[in-house]
């Protein structure tokens, strides 16, 4: 089962060379280019654990938000106590139980319902969290001190993100994969194959929330004082849906393709244009569904197949078959 | 007892967008995110008549639902017919449409805090005492509340006793056999999305009477009226008003009673249990 | 012969229409039983009734002796109950093989990797698609569809195999390899119950049937005395295929 392929052997040795390639930014810059890059690299974490679940199972989850700020309050309340690996694992399992909640209560009925209740989530965990600060803490935020310097953030999210590679990359070669391929194809299908779609859908959104929990806790160090309305930003769930869509979500790493440009025009926007975020975001949504259904790596992938079936059709012609 | 009464009035102006909703999923059967924006735009387009040219809302709904109606039928007609056409099947459409319509969310979100500003709105208007059932309620929110159950009504009666009412039912509880007895069902789909459009706007218009809102609220004015909806049985008008109420009753005891800023909590808490008990809602049917 | 299924006293109503009412049935091993009616007899309710598509509302299914009426799709799917659907229902973007593989991972053998690629170039060539592993199945005719359903049925080794309508919508030489490849199957030991309409596949291949009309069964026993009943010839009435 890990026979690999000489291509796939080809492309593992680049990737941990473009990998060992961005670990040593940090040395080069401390200030904009640094800020930018982890804010990429972010994204590419957040968007390729979204991936993994949204990406076979055509479930769109707007509950991102959600998962890494409860990753970012784990570490925030347990900072002065635990150390901080622990509290990374922990935001991580954390994430995982309220995914696991969240799947087992919308996930055995349709994806509409999955994706109405994830849309609110974020800001009912916010509600709770500023409920629960505020009656049992003296201010509604915590503070986080820590020695950790934005690279430190940076290698830490660079280290998670290539685990996420690793670990979509071993589902999609796995029968796990393949069952989740199959729920996404047709689900009545699936069922009928023997396969257990509720259960599968609902492991896979906690592994995917389990990720996306660790990148928040890594995160955390990111602010000094932890708000809820900064921690659980459902704008994130927002920017994450688009990004992976906009690469495309049919390959595991279609969504690095949408991360880069985005966070770079989101944060041009930022600049020049502070109070039209939303806006921008709108048409982003819009230019999706209408242009790139598939995302670009999709659309890309079709191009492709399009110059090679010329000559496929010129082979069966000439063979004096039909095509 | 006067968290009741609060809690009816105000499901009284939900049960408004939630219908509107229920003819948008019901009949067109697009899920659409962005109707919290039309209420909300209805909200705004109100304060706007009544502050820059001293419009009394109930007038006000005389320009606003026809505005609505026509702009939501521009919606359907550009931004929604071609998804229904080129889906293959129902789940790709439902995947495509939140899609759509949580763009055109985005984008009214946007034009409203272009022109209006990210600050909180509201405006004065019947906002005098009035008693029933030995308590004080404002005048706005009982008005609001015959407004809306006379809208309702007016729906009711186009949807059981007129031609085109029961062509929509008739698509909304199967649209291949409706398209079999000669109903054109992409125009009554087209009409339904406009008319919930418009019946949005309505709620809207009267929440603004004795609402405080600010232009980024929309989203949870879209989850609520999905949560109704569901909560009521998809497609089914009856469940839609009476889940709002008991979403209106709910919300207005938590807040008073435990805390104003847990509503969200109570709305969901009701939703989870509505998914793990019967998630096919009050009045609505097991689809196999 | 032992029962390899049993159906007893099923009743499922949508609504206020019973789509099966109070229906009893067995199935041998070995047999091929035809299921007939005319159209809206409840014959595709009954197929997913079988299947766990749907719950029965009363009554009981048992496979081999133990109860599956109640259970998930799922688990009877790994009991081994496979099916094929009256409209083809194959999986769109992938490619024959993996079609076919669908059928072997999870239920009856859970094989992967390259015995059950083995297993799948094995029945694509048992159904006449030998060699077409890797042609995407969207770009495949409507029957060549339905034999990948047929072959990803069988990936699972089921201990009963139900088809509906497999024969449905074929040409007279389509239909002679399509009844030919059934029989084929049969032969092998296989137990399928056969919902259809073409009554000279039914008159070929199966020994025994059973006729439903309006939710009822109305007949049973060789198919010559069940299509000679009055009965059964006054429920076809007005349908051509009699």
């Amino acid at each position: 089962m890990m026979r690999m392929s000489p291509s796939e052997i080809r492309l593992a040795v680049a990737g941990i060379a473009v990998l060992a390639a961005l670990a040593t930014l940090p040395l080069f810059d401390n200030g904009y280019y640094l800020t930018i890059s982890l804010n990429i690299v972010l994204y590419a974490a957040l968007c390729t654990a979204w991936t993994l679940f949204s990406g076979p199972t055509h479930y769109i989850s707007l509950a991102t938000a959600a998962f890494s700020g409860l990753g970012t309050y784990t570490v925030a309340l347990g900072i002065d106590a635990l150390p901080f690996p622990l509290l990374v694992v922990a935001g991580g399992i954390v994430a995982a139980a309220m995914a696991g909640l969240v799947g087992a209560a919308t996930l055995r009925i349709s994806g509409i319902y999955f994706v109405i209740f994830t849309l609110g989530l974020t800001e009912l965990i916010r509600q709770i969290v500023t409920r629960v600060q505020t009656k049992f803490g003296k201010s509604t935020g915590l503070y986080v001190f820590t020695d950790f310097t934005e690279a430190h953030i940076y290698w830490m999210l660079l280290g998670l993100t290539a685990a996420i590679f690793l670990t979509g990359w071993l589902i999609t070669r796995s029968r796990l994969g393949f069952a989740l391929e199959v729920i996404g194809e047709d689900e009545e299908v699936a069922r009928h194959v023997g396969i257990d779609t509720a259960r599968m859908k609902i492991v896979l959104f906690m592994i995917s929330g389990a990720f996306i929990g660790m990148a928040g806790a890594m995160l955390a160090p990111r602010y000094s004082y932890v708000e809820p309305p900064s921690a659980f930003n459902p704008m994130i769930s927002f920017l994450v849906v688009i990004m992976a869509l906009l690469g495309g979500t049919r390959r595991f790493w279609g969504p690095l393709i949408g991360v880069i440009p985005f966070t770079i025009l989101m944060d041009l926007v930022s600049v020049y244009f502070p109070n039209d975020s939303s806006i921008v975001i709108g048409i982003a949504f819009l230019i999706i569904v209408y242009l790139l259904p598939q995302g670009l790596t999709g659309r890309l992938e079709q191009l492709w197949a399009r110059m090679r079936h010329p000559q496929e059709h010129d082979k069966a012609a000439a063979a004096g078959e039909r095509p | 007892m006067e968290i009741i009464v609060t809690g009816v009035l105000l499901g009284g102006t939900y049960a408004l967008i939630a219908l509107g909703l229920t003819l948008q999923y019901g009949v067109a059967r697009i899920m659409n995110l962005a109707t919290g924006e039309t209420f909300l735009a209805a909200c705004f387009l109100a304060f706007w008549l009544f502050t820059a040219y001293a419009v009394n809302p109930f007038w006000g709904l005389a320009v606003i639902a026809p505005l609505a109606f026509v702009a939501n039928w521009a919606i359907y007609l550009f931004l929604l017919q071609p998804l229904v056409n080129r889906a293959k099947d129902e789940a790709m459409l439902e995947v495509d449409t939140i899609l759509a319509t949580f763009g055109l969310l985005f984008l009214v979100q946007g034009l409203l805090l272009r022109t209006f500003g990210g600050a909180y709105m509201s405006y004065t208007f019947l906002a005098e005492r009035f008693e029933l059932f030995g308590s004080q309620y404002g005048l706005n929110r009982v008005v609001a509340f015959l407004a809306a159950l006379l809208i309702a009504a007016a729906l009711y009666v186009f949807l059981y006793r007129t031609r085109y009412g029961t062509a929509m039912r008739a698509v909304a509880g199967n649209p291949h056999s409706a398209h079999l007895v000669g109903i054109d069902v992409a125009r009554m789909a087209g009409l339904a999305f406009a008319l919930g459009g418009a019946i949005t706007a309505c709620g809207g218009t009267l929440l603004s009477t004795f609402y405080t809102f600010d232009a980024s609220m929309g989203v949870v004015f879209t989850i609520k009226a999905l949560i109704i909806v569901i909560m009521g049985g998809v497609g089914d008008v009856r469940g839609a008003a009476i889940a709002a109420v008991i979403l209106g009753v709910t919300e207005t005891a938590i807040a008073s009673l435990v805390d104003p800023g847990l509503t969200l909590a109570s709305t969901y808490a009701l939703f989870t249990l509505v998914l793990l008990f019967r998630p096919q809602g009050i009045f609505g049917t097991r689809r196999s | 012969m032992s029962a390899a299924l049993t159906a007893t006293r099923i009743r499922k109503a949508f609504g206020g229409l019973v789509a099966v009412n109070d229906v009893d049935f067995e199935v041998r091993e070995g047999e091929l039983l035809g299921l007939i009616g005319p159209n809206g007899s409840g014959k595709t309710t009954m197929l997913n009734l079988i299947s766990g598509a749907l719950k029965p509302d009363a009554g009981e299914i048992a496979l081999s002796g133990s109860r599956i009426s109640g259970l998930p799709a799922y688990q009877i799917a790994r009991r081994g109950v496979a099916r094929t659907f009256q409209l083809v229902r194959v999986l769109p973007s992938m490619d024959a093989e993996q079609n076919v593989l669908a059928g072997a991972a999870v239920g009856g053998r859970r094989l992967w990797g390259a015995p059950a690629r083995k297993l799948a170039r094995e029945l694509l060539a048992l159904v006449g698609l030998t060699g077409r592993e890797h042609i995407a199945v969207a770009d495949m005719t409507y029957i060549d569809q339905k034999r990948i359903e047929l072959a990803r049925a069988l990936a699972a080794d089921p201990k009963i195999l139900l088809l509906d309508e497999w024969l449905a919508g074929l040409n007279p030489s389509e239909l002679r390899i399509g009844i030919e490849l059934i029989e084929r199957i049969n032969r092998q030991g296989r137990t399928i119950i056969m919902v259809e309409h073409v009554m000279d596949a039914i008159r070929t291949l199966c020994a025994r049937c059973i006729v439903l009309n309006s939710g009822r069964k109305i007949k049973e026993g060789s198919v010559t005395d069940v299509l000679s009943a009055p009965e059964v010839i006054e429920a076809y009435l007005g349908d051509d295929d009699a």
